[in-house]
């Protein structure tokens, strides 16, 4: 029904315009005076008036609307239990609703549940009706007043510019709101855990264990339970574990690479190596993530069992070696970029004196473009700690304190997404456990690239 | 005396140490991408096809008179119970078994929705029903595992999931011309299913569809305007340069937050429906506005000044100006930032899991509110379960996957080369 309704405003909204543009037009013809704004600003005014008051007054309607349902349909239960909780509220409700649409999930049904469910059919029907009823007046009343409002001293096209300029502005508030949604969000679970769960034996803790928090009723739990469930240092280790051994793979294959790409291959070369290269940016992670568990894994395991260490089937060698190889590009593009803005009047300098080309790039082309791979380097870690498909599908659950390439290393993205997959309990400090995680990983990676981005500030040369 | 020969000759082996180091670097890089392609591209290809196997039905047990069956609708047709008749019409391939065992071995050679099957060739040709006619059944996952070579014959029979006697059935049946090797359409029209070989794609295509309009119609124009905003009308102060280091930021923030995000707000907040691809699209669209807005500004400062300029002179208002020449001559780069754009939202899989759209779902969704999985997120979901035969049907998976990827980039490319204007 929302979509209908829209699709109406929209109706008049177009109606409102062709309305006033022919209104202007009669107004030129009509009046002596001097209209000051093109016809179609006129039809703009109407349609603005008619669509956005409306539109606005019809999502203020659904945002409420669950709520006024709930209060209202739920008066009787909270009258007889007034401090029913939230999820008994969410569960009597979704039973009211399965009644009204005719599904059966219980034998018996309470009288109170068929009040409700009379209830509830009566307030949806109103709320409907009401919607309909105030969201078309506004949109009729509203096209009235603007089409009274046309005459020949308006200034339409004024009035159509800045509610354009308002309506850029508000675009790029998103970007802000989602910010302060992430922020807000992660926050607020976080702090409640953190009234639960102290601080440092959050960051400092070395058991994380929390399905057990899980297994017991969440209405007895044991402070003991808590401080020895949620100690997140073993994640933060596998985390850097596995980071760096994608580091050890992607920095000197991305540099390497970066360098011959620039310095030594032909431009045709470069014409065609480096779009394959960039290939490996664009392939979704949950691929490598399915060829680091099923082919990488296994090789890794043969190869080390060969060796003869034992190697678990799900190590942090094979995540961190294929995360590595998805970093590449990262590494190697930014870097190409730094080499190439580095001056031609340093290498052909280096060559007068005699240098070969790889002593040109080792000692003057490396140390001038050092600032800015460096920076690359930053940006490809905190790419590698948070990424998440490779190391959900590749590397391990169990969280162990462990510098054991061969082990298995969990991840902070890893326990959020076994924590957050499937069915959530809210309000259980494991869910809420998660969040502190998000929080931890939001700010790591924020810094990062705060550090990434001074480091290239600060210390890049400028040769021109 | 300095030998300088000598030392020449050292440093001319480092010069061509340190090119064969770069060399093995970028072939490794090079190398890689070839496996992975080839490793997905050998074991997904299979999965395009499946192994049928004809049994002869005689549907005059069903009706004595066949042609009443082109009188019965759909429905009634649908409400026939079949299903002893289709045990019997199977049995009759080897009319000799008598042990109820090994006639449920036989059985199991099949897919489990075999009366299905039976009903929906009774349904198809309802109007000319012979009294006994071929029918390919689908058969089970084993056996078409085995077909396709992906089983080993050879491992002792307690190891394998294929019993002796059925790989014997098999073989006669394939003697016999009975096993037909065919195009598994229903792979890409069919929701997932808890036997491998029947489970599709369909519906994972259809949610990802979904999801990717959504994220269309929402980050497109909210990008653009946002980017005209800040690059066209936005006053250079401090308020429009935290707006700016929000959108850079936000570019880096780990692809997870933003599930959280929508876990904690979306969901929990605004309470729109779990698992579905209007609340993925809403994640995702969020996730990919930084990039539309980074492409849509550097084209939009690409375009020359004097084309303001120019309709600035002849009395059009900033407003105009932008709307009606800038814009338009930036739209391009903005199309070719946007496709890049989808493309990441449709790789996209962690946020995806934490708005619960990793639910099993049977039905192929119809609307944006229907709870739905998406292609990387089927990916995720089959390259967890054990059996063989979803092995084959991530990698094929997959490949539809980048071969979407594919054809947006391509589409990107192609908006560049035919748009772009160098000034």
């Amino acid at each position: 029904m929302g979509l209908f309704l829209i699709l109406l405003i929209l109706t008049i909204g177009a109606f409102g315009f062709f309305i006033g543009r022919l209104k202007a037009i009669k107004l030129r013809s009509a009046s002596q005076k001097k209209i000051t704004s093109l016809n179609h600003y006129y039809g703009y005014y109407i349609a603005i008036f008619a669509i956005v008051p409306s539109l606005l007054v019809f999502l203020a309607i659904t945002a409420f609307q669950g709520y006024i349902v709930e209060v209202y349909v739920l008066s009787d239960f909270i009258d007889l239990n007034p401090n029913l909780l939230a999820s008994d509220k969410n569960l009597l409700l979704a039973q009211i609703i399965n009644t009204s649409e005719g599904i059966k999930l219980f034998d018996e049904i309470s009288p109170l549940i068929t009040d409700a469910v009379d209830k509830y059919i009566y307030i949806e029907e109103l709320i409907d009706t009401l919607t309909y009823v105030i969201v078309l007046s506004v949109a009729g009343l509203l096209s009235l007043f603007a089409y009274v409002k046309i005459k020949s001293n308006l200034d339409s096209r004024k009035f159509v510019e800045s509610f354009l300029l308002i309506l850029f502005f508000t675009c790029s508030l998103v970007a802000i709101m989602t910010t302060v949604g992430i922020i807000f969000s992660l926050l607020y679970e976080t702090l409640k855990f953190f009234s639960q769960v102290p601080i440092t034996d959050f960051l400092f803790g070395l058991n994380w264990s929390p399905q057990r928090v899980f297994v017991r009723d969440s209405g007895d739990l044991d402070t003991r339970d808590l401080q020895n469930a949620f100690g997140a240092l073993p994640l933060f280790a596998g985390t850097f574990l596995i980071a760096f051994i994608a580091m050890c793979v992607a920095i000197p294959v991305g540099l390497m690479t970066a360098i011959y790409l620039a310095e030594y291959a032909s431009p045709n070369l470069r014409d065609w190596a480096k779009p394959i290269i960039e290939i490996l940016a664009g392939i979704p992670t949950v691929v490598y993530g399915f060829f680091a568990a099923l082919t990488v894994a296994p090789i890794v395991r043969d190869l080390g069992q060969n060796a003869g260490f034992t190697v678990s089937s799900e190590s942090a060698l094979a995540a961190g070696f294929v995360m590595g190889i998805m970093i590449i590009p990262f590494v190697s593009s930014l870097s190409d970029d730094v080499i190439n803005s580095v001056p031609q009047s340093l290498r052909e300098g280096s060559y007068a004196m005699g240098a070969t080309k790889s002593e040109t790039i080792r000692k003057v082309l490396l140390p001038a473009a050092l600032p800015g791979i460096v920076g690359s380097f930053l940006l490809a870690v905190s790419r590698a700690i948070g990424e998440t498909m490779i190391v959900v599908m590749a590397a391990g659950l169990a969280a162990k304190l462990t510098a054991n390439p061969f082990d298995a290393a969990t991840t902070i993205t890893t326990q959020i997404v076994v924590i957050l997959i499937g069915d959530q309990e809210f309000d259980s400090p494991k869910t809420q456990a998660a969040f502190a995680l998000g929080l931890t990983l939001f700010i790591v990676t924020l810094l990062l690239n705060f550090i990434a981005l001074q480091v290239v500030k600060k210390y890049t040369e400028r040769y021109d | 005396m300095f030998d300088a020969s000598a030392n020449l000759k050292k440093r001319l082996k480092s010069e061509r140490r340190f090119q064969i180091f770069c060399i093995t670097a970028i072939s490794f890089a090079l190398i890689f991408v070839l496996i992975l392609f080839l490793n997905i591209f050998s074991s997904g290809y299979s999965a395009f096809y499946k192994t049928t196997i004809a049994i002869d039905v005689d549907y005059s047990q069903v009706i004595e008179d066949t042609t009443q069956f082109a009188a019965m609708s759909d429905d009634e047709i649908n409400k026939l119970d079949l299903f002893r008749f289709s045990k019997k019409s199977i049995y009759s391939l080897f009319p000799d078994i008598e042990d109820r065992k090994e006639k449920k071995l036989l059985i199991r050679i099949f897919s489990i929705e075999y009366e299905d099957e039976i009903k929906q060739f009774l349904i198809k040709n309802k109007e000319n029903i012979k009294k006994i006619e071929t029918v390919y059944l689908t058969a089970s996952d084993d056996v078409d595992q085995v077909r396709k070579g992906n089983y080993p014959r050879d491992l002792p029979e307690e190891r394998r999931r294929i019993k002796d006697i059925q790989l014997e059935y098999y073989d006669i049946l394939e003697n016999n011309g009975r096993v037909k090797y065919v195009f598994n359409i229903p792979f890409l029209t069919r929701g997932d299913s808890r036997e491998p070989e029947l489970a599709g794609v369909g519906g994972s295509i259809v949610g990802s569809f979904l999801t990717i309009i959504t994220v269309l119609i929402l980050s497109f124009p909210i990008g653009i305007l946002a980017a005209v905003y800040l690059q066209e009308f936005a006053k250079s102060n401090r308020f429009t340069d935290f707006i700016e280091i929000n959108i850079n930021n936000l570019a880096a923030v780990p692809s997870i937050v933003f599930g959280l995000l929508g876990l904690g707000i979306i969901l929990n907040v605004f309470g729109l429906p779990r698992s579905t691809p209007l609340v993925g699209g809403i994640v995702l669209s969020l996730m990919t506005l930084p990039t539309i807005i980074i492409a849509t500004r550097a084209s939009l400062r690409a375009v020359p000044p004097s084309i303001r300029e120019g309709a600035l002179a002849v009395g059009a208002t900033k407003m105009q100006a932008v709307m009606h020449h800038v814009v338009p001559l930036a739209m391009p780069g903005a199309l070719t930032g946007t496709i890049i754009g989808l493309a990441q939202a449709l790789g996209e899989t962690a946020p995806l899991l934490l708005i619960g759209m990793v639910a099993f779902v049977v039905d192929v969704p119809s609307s944006p509110l229907d709870a739905s999985a998406s292609l990387p997120v089927q990916v995720y979901l089959w390259a967890e379960s054990a059996e063989r035969g979803y092995v084959e049907k991530t990698s094929a998976t997959i490949m539809l996957l980048l071969g979407f990827l594919i054809l947006l980039n391509l589409t990107a490319v192609l908006i560049r080369r035919k748009f772009e204007t160098k000034w």
